[in-house]
C-alpha cells in the first residue's frame, strides 16, 4: 500500500534544515501503524509527505502503486480527495457548517450531487452514532463528538489510508480511549490507518509502532499484545 | 470548478456572517454607483432643461447690431453713432451667397398693449416672414405674418402666449379682434406659443409681431433698421463669415474696417459651441468623480476580502487538505466578492433610478416631463455589468492570496 524508499527532505528557511534523512518504510493494506517520535524528530514532516501535503527532495513514495512525485496542485488535490482521509489534532471542522455539511464537503469537491452526498454523510454520521447531531454546528458538539465528525469526514471518500495526526491530542483521557477504540474498530473492518503521536498509550493501541528519531527510523516494533505495556490500559495514555 | 445550490448558499452565509463589515464595505460600492448614475442622469436632465432655452432657435445664426464708432475714419470723428438700414440686407445678400436668411428687425420695448379695458406691458417687433427660419414659431391660433401682409402693409399682428392669456382671460380664438399699442390698432391674426429664451430683447411670450414696413412707418424710422438676423447655408459657419459681414456693412457706413467695437455681432453658433463644450466638460467631471468613487468602493471590497482570506487561512487549508482544487478556492473567493459587489451595486442603481424618477416627476409641466433625468434601461444594465466586472477584479487579488494557502497551514495555524 505505502512504499517509502530513501526519503530525504530539507527545509531551506535561512539555514538548511535536514529533517528526513533517508526513510524506508513499507505499510501493507489493512495495517494499523503508529509513528512515534519526540517533537522535532520529523514525524510531522513524514506525515505531510504521506498525506501529499508536502514534497520530498529525494527518494520515492508509492501510494497504492502510484508514484507520488512533483504533482500539480490539482492532481495532488485529487489524490488527497480520493486516497487519503485526514484526522487532525484540532479537529479542523469548518465552524460555520453543521456536522452534516462538514462530512459531505469532500464529496462536494469530488463533484457528487447534493442529494447523494448528504444521504451518504448522514449514513456515515449514523455509523459513528452522531445521526441526531447532524444539524448541529461544531461549537455545539463536545470534543469527542467533533473528532468523530472529523473521522466521518475522513471516511466518507472511502480512502486507501486514514492519516491521524495526534487524534487524541485535544481530548481528555476518557474520550481518547473512545476515539482509539473507534479507530481500532475501523481497522478491524479493513481500514488502513496511520497514527502520528507522541503518546505511548495511543501507540500501544496500534499493531506496529515506528519510532522516529532525528529524521531516521530508530526501530520498528511489532505490538501484538496490547496489554504488555501499562500504557493504553484504563485510559493511561501518556 | 463546482457550483451548486450549496456553494451558492455558502457564499451567502459567509457574506451575511459579518453583517456590519459586509454592510460597511458594500456601502462604498453602493455610494459609488449611486453617485455615478445620479450624476449622469442629473447632468442629462440639466442639459435638457438648459437646451430648452434654445429650442426652435437656429444654431447657425447671428444678430448684427450697430453702435458707435471708436475710431476716426475718412474725416468722421470717433464716437459717431450709425445705424443699419434696409439697403444692408441687399448688400449682404449680394456679397455673401453663403448666407441663407438675411432679414431686418425692428424692436421696441416697454410698450403697453390694450384690448378693451385690459392692459399689459409688451414689446413690439417688426419683422419679415422669413424670421421664422431663425426662430421657429408655434402658432396656436390663426397664422403667421405672411408676404401679403408685408406687401399690402396690413396692420395685423401675431401675439405671444402670455399676452394672449392676459388680454383674453376668457380664452377662445382671438383672431379678428384688435389690440392697441400706443396709438395704433392692429388686427390679431395669430397667437404664437413658441419662442426660445435667447431671442433678442424681450420675452417672446410678451411680444407682438407686426409686418416690418408697417412698424417702420408707424415709428417714423425711415429706412433705419435695429438689427439684422442672419443664418448661413449648411456647410458654412456663421462665425467664420463674421469678418466679411463687418467689412461689407462698414464700407457702406464709412466705419473704419478695423473698428471692432462699432458694431456688435451676437453669434448663437458660438454660444451653442460654448454650451456644448461646457456640458462635455461637466460630463467628463461626472465620469471622473463617479468612477473614482466607485473604484474607491471596489478597493474597499478588495481590501476586506483580503482580511477575510487571512482570517480564514485555516478554513482554506482544511478545504485544500480534503481535496479542493486551486480553481475551487479561486472561484469561491471571487464569487464572494462578486456577490457583495453586485448586491451593493444593484441597491445603488435601484436607489439612483428612484431618485432620478423623483427628479423627473418634480420637473413636469401639465403632466409632461420637461427634461429627461432618468437613465435608459440599457445604461442601467451596463452599470450593473460594470459593477459585476469590478466585483470580479476586486476578488482577484484576495483569491490569488487564498491560492497560496497550503493545506499544511491549516495544521500549523492553531
Amino acid at each position: 500500500m505505502i512504499q517509502l524508499e530513501n526519503i530525504h527532505k530539507t527545509y531551506n528557511n535561512g539555514q538548511p534544515l535536514h529533517v528526513l534523512k533517508g526513510i524506508n518504510l513499507h505499510i501493507e493494506r489493512g495495517e494499523f501503524v503508529s509513528i512515534m517520535g519526540a517533537s522535532g524528530s520529523g514525524k510531522s514532516t513524514l506525515l505531510n509527505i504521506l498525506g501529499i501535503l508536502d514534497n520530498y527532495d529525494e527518494g520515492s513514495y508509492y501510494l497504492d502503486g502510484k508514484l507520488i512525485r512533483d504533482l500539480s496542485e490539482s492532481k495532488a488535490a485529487d489524490y488527497r480527495n480520493r486516497m487519503i482521509g485526514f484526522v487532525f489534532q484540532s479537529f479542523n471542522l469548518i465552524p460555520f457548517k453543521n456536522a452534516l455539511e462538514n462530512v459531505a464537503l469532500p464529496l462536494f469537491y469530488r463533484g457528487v450531487n447534493r442529494k447523494r452526498r448528504n444521504a451518504l454523510a448522514l449514513e456515515y454520521l449514523d455509523r459513528l452514532g452522531l445521526a441526531e447531531w447532524a444539524h448541529h454546528l461544531p461549537n455545539e458538539l463536545s470534543g469527542g463528538q467533533k473528532q468523530r465528525v472529523a473521522i466521518a469526514r475522513a471516511l466518507i471518500t472511502q480512502p486507501q489510508i486514514l492519516l491521524a495526526d495526534e487524534p487524541t491530542g485535544a481530548l481528555d483521557s476518557r474520550t481518547s480511549i473512545e476515539v482509539m477504540q473507534l479507530l481500532k474498530q475501523l481497522n478491524e473492518e479493513g481500514q488502513t490507518i496511520i497514527v502520528v503521536t507522541h503518546e505511548s498509550g495511543v501507540a500501544n493501541q496500534t499493531n506496529r509502532i515506528v519510532h522516529i528519531k532525528d529524521g531516521m527510523i530508530g526501530h520498528i516494533e511489532d505490538n501484538v499484545n496490547h496489554n504488555a505495556s501499562p500504557f493504553g490500559i484504563d485510559g493511561l495514555m501518556k | 470548478m463546482k457550483i451548486d445550490r450549496d456553494s451558492l448558499s455558502e457564499i451567502g452565509t459567509t457574506v451575511v456572517r459579518n453583517k456590519s463589515r459586509s454592510l460597511l464595505t458594500a456601502f462604498g460600492v453602493f455610494w459609488g454607483i449611486f453617485m455615478l448614475v445620479v450624476m449622469l442622469g442629473g447632468g442629462q436632465g440639466l442639459q435638457d432643461k438648459l437646451s430648452q432655452n434654445f429650442k426652435g432657435f437656429a444654431t447657425n445664426s447671428a444678430f448684427v447690431f450697430s453702435g458707435r464708432t471708436t475710431m476716426p475714419y475718412k474725416g468722421f470723428q470717433k464716437g459717431r453713432s450709425w445705424t443699419l438700414e434696409n439697403a444692408d440686407v441687399t448688400r449682404l445678400r449680394a456679397a455673401l451667397p453663403q448666407l441663407d436668411v438675411v432679414t431686418p428687425l425692428l424692436m421696441f420695448y416697454g410698450k403697453t398693449a390694450a384690448v378693451k379695458d385690459l392692459k399689459t406691458s409688451c414689446s413690439i417687433y417688426g419683422l419679415y416672414p422669413n424670421m421664422a427660419r431663425v426662430e421657429q414659431t408655434d402658432i396656436r391660433y390663426g397664422r403667421t405674418i405672411n408676404d401679403m401682409d408685408i406687401h399690402e402693409e396690413r396692420k395685423v399682428c401675431v401675439i405671444g402666449k402670455r399676452l394672449y392669456k392676459e388680454l383674453f382671460p376668457g380664452g377662445g380664438d382671438p383672431c379678428g379682434q384688435f389690440i392697441k399699442v400706443e396709438n395704433s390698432y392692429y388686427r390679431i391674426v395669430g397667437v404664437n406659443y413658441g419662442g426660445s429664451n435667447i431671442s433678442m430683447g424681450g420675452d417672446p411670450e410678451t411680444t407682438i409681431q407686426v409686418p416690418f414696413p408697417v412698424l417702420q412707418k408707424a415709428q417714423n424710422y425711415g429706412n433705419r433698421v435695429d438689427a439684422l438676423a442672419l443664418t448661413a447655408h449648411s456647410g458654412y459657419r456663421i462665425s467664420t463669415l463674421e469678418p466679411q459681414i463687418r467689412q461689407i456693412i462698414y464700407r457702406a457706413h464709412y466705419v473704419d474696417p478695423d473698428d471692432k467695437f462699432a458694431s456688435f455681432i451676437f453669434s448663437a453658433e458660438l454660444m451653442f459651441t460654448m454650451m456644448d463644450n461646457l456640458f462635455r466638460g461637466v460630463r467628463f467631471l461626472i465620469w471622473l468623480v463617479g468612477l473614482g468613487t466607485l473604484l474607491a468602493g471596489v478597493v474597499g471590497v478588495s481590501n476586506i476580502m483580503m482580511v477575510t482570506v487571512k482570517e480564514r487561512t485555516v478554513e482554506f487549508g482544511i478545504r485544500r487538505a480534503i481535496g479542493a482544487r486551486p480553481t475551487d478556492i479561486l472561484l469561491q473567493v471571487i464569487l464572494e466578492s462578486l456577490l457583495l459587489t453586485v448586491l451593493a451595486g444593484m441597491a445603488g442603481i435601484t436607489f439612483a433610478v428612484f431618485v432620478l424618477q423623483c427628479l423627473e416627476l418634480a420637473n413636469t409641466v401639465d403632466g409632461i416631463p420637461t427634461a429627461q433625468f432618468q437613465v435608459s434601461f440599457g445604461f442601467a444594465v451596463g452599470a450593473a455589468c460594470l459593477v459585476a466586472l469590478l466585483g470580479i477584479v476586486a476578488g482577484l487579488a484576495p483569491a490569488l492570496r487564498a491560492l497560496h494557502i497550503k493545506p499544511v497551514d491549516a495544521m500549523r495555524d492553531e
